[in-house]
């Protein structure tokens, strides 16, 4: 584990009370501070420590919840709605277009590790569908001309 | 154009949501001054006397959960629960109330815990909803600071702590007791009912748990009276409902409208009709958990029970329009997908039967002649055996949209050719 990643796991764990119920939040704190968007194996082990349970209970969950990863993702994991509104609105296409550009499929990262591209249940953002999030960030109305504004975007932002 | 009634979305757009002095400058908070005024007896009974029933898709009578949270022990640990893991698809009310009016919501919660009498609560919302999160967690810190949360709340003697928790991408954690177990931090995993929440719900006490709309309509309910919410709506479905059309509309969109609108009302009058000059083909009611609504439906009120007579659901307001020349098959499909990916595992029945159903049906799509006929029969079949042995509702759903579909849309299609 990275030096200021330990740090901060550490942080973390001292912001909430150590209670097991507390495991989701803070893997998400967790994850959202790890360049690489996932939970180190090691990370999985102080974590169950801290809250005295199972690693396996802190896999069981990080396996469970699809916004959780245990392996490196990413700097910025790309999540493409593929429900029913935004399949049929041509979110199919988008995924089609995002694999080429990127080069990569479907949960394939980047080779500069920049970004992973995934599909997502329902964003809640139907009236604006298709859509997709970059790491928390929501995009609705997606053409693959703003589909490449926003991925150049984040490529400056490296 | 017909003019939107608004109870849950009363403030949308009309105030800051990061401000809490425009909330309170708007009636925010009076409906909790009166309601700590009552007896926790008037609150449960104004509510269910209201005839409010749940907006998360059940529409289960919302006074007599809460009567049955309030009654099960006096003095013993009680907790409130907002469920705001909105998750299926073509539903997005949730997050516009807490995008717009988080206070609402927290007010909701506030009164509901003090007639039931518990004093720890805590919004589950999905992680995706980053503003959501952001905008709740701000007017819960604004409401500690004015005093609406807390010990002692408005001098009332009632203290009730909320806090936020964090959904983590999971469709089954918007089930009460599938979120109960996540609010615990372990796997969305579904448990046997009964128990029901009231009874034993979070760490084994009596939960209250109620969706985000629900919650939003106790302040006017409170304010105004029972009596008043009666007189919005229908008989059997009082008050507003927030409806969110997307698809093949000109205006898609959130709409909030007393029950009794028709469906063609609330898709050509308020969503301004199907786009590109194309006829209507049909409408999924309630989300990927729904029911297909033929042309034939057009006319047919949208409240709980005028669905339910013909065989529609209106489950969490979801309205998703298809025009006349989509590929219905390839819809469900993919919701079939859907309802494959998000099952949980635990139990055989919808493991393995999503698996089959979307294997079945994506064989037969593939194959050069495709018939519906071939196939709708068998599928409805056994997802008629899923719904009847599964744990929880998402075994139970997939029935819901493949014979509505069938029966409503394509075996008539089929008897043509």
């Amino acid at each position: 584990m990275r030096n200021y990643l330990a740090m901060e796991v550490e942080k973390i764990l001292s912001e909430f009370p150590k209670s097991k119920d507390y495991l989701l939040e803070i893997l998400h704190e967790i994850q959202n501070k790890n360049p690489n968007s996932y939970i180190p194996p090691e990370v999985v082990q102080k974590v169950a420590k801290h809250l005295n349970i199972k690693k396996a209970q802190v896999y069981g969950v990080i396996g469970y919840y699809s916004m959780f990863s245990d392996k490196p993702r990413g700097k910025y994991v790309i999540r493409i709605c593929a429900s029913p509104v935004c399949s049929m609105m041509g979110a199919e296409n988008l995924i089609e277009y995002l694999e080429k550009k990127l080069n990569v499929k479907v949960g394939e990262t980047t080779p500069d590790e920049l970004f992973t591209l995934e599909t997502s249940e329902c964003l809640g953002n139907c009236a604006a569908a298709p859509a997709m999030m970059v790491n928390l960030d929501m995009y609705g109305n997606l053409t693959p001309g703003m589909v490449d504004n926003i991925l150049k975007q984040y490529s400056q932002n490296k | 154009m017909l003019k939107e009634y608004r109870i849950a979305l009363r403030n949308s757009g009309l105030i800051n949501p990061e401000s809490i002095e425009e909330f309170i400058s708007a009636d925010g908070y009076q409906a909790l001054r009166k309601a700590l005024k009552s007896e926790p007896l008037g609150i449960y009974e104004e509510i269910y006397d209201s005839g409010l029933r749940g907006r998360g898709g059940a529409g289960f009578p919302t006074g007599a959960k809460e009567k049955a949270a309030a009654v099960i022990c006096s003095d013993c640990e009680k907790y409130v629960i907002c469920n705001a893991d909105e998750g299926e698809p073509g539903t997005f009310k949730d997050r516009i109330i807490m995008e717009t009016d988080p206070h609402t919501l927290i007010e909701g919660m506030v009164i509901a815990a003090y007639s039931v009498n518990a004093h720890r609560g805590f919004v589950y919302i999905r992680g995706e909803y980053k503003l959501s999160i952001q905008r709740v967690q701000l007017a819960i810190e604004q409401a500690y600071k004015h005093g609406f949360l807390g010990k002692n709340i408005l001098g009332s003697g009632f203290d009730f702590d909320l806090e936020i928790r964090r959904g983590a991408g999971s469709y089954l954690c918007g089930e009460e007791l599938t979120l109960i177990e996540s609010v615990e931090g372990k796997r969305g995993y579904p448990r046997i009912k009964p128990p029901y929440p009231a009874e034993h719900g979070l760490w084994g006490a009596p939960t209250l748990i109620n969706n985000v709309e629900t919650l939003a309509n106790f302040p006017s309910i409170i304010l105004n009276g029972a009596k008043w919410y009666r007189s919005i709506g229908t008989e059997n479905s009082p008050g507003t409902k927030i409806f969110t059309i997307s698809g093949d509309v000109n205006k898609p969109g959130y709409y909030e409208f007393p029950f009794g609108m028709t469906l063609k009302e609330l898709v050509f009058d308020v969503a301004g009709g199907i786009k590109d000059g194309k006829g209507f083909g049909a409408a999924l009611l309630g989300g990927a958990a729904g029911t297909f609504a033929s042309k034939k439906h057009l006319d047919v009120q949208m409240g709980y029970d005028k669905l339910k007579e013909v065989g529609l659901t209106l489950g969490s307001g979801a309205i998703i329009v298809f025009d006349d020349t989509r590929n219905l098959n390839d819809t469900m499909l993919n919701i079939l997908k859907f309802f494959k990916h998000e099952s949980c595992g635990k139990c055989i029945p919808c493991r393995v039967g999503t698996s089959q159903l979307y294997n079945h049906l994506v064989n037969e799509i593939n194959k050069n002649h495709f018939n519906p006929s071939n196939i709708y029969p068998e599928l409805i079949r056994q997802a008629d055996i899923i719904a009847k042995t599964s744990l929880c509702p998402l075994g139970q759903s997939p029935i819901l949209p493949l014979r509505s579909l069938w029966q409503n849309i394509l075996e008539s299609n089929s008897a043509k050719h």
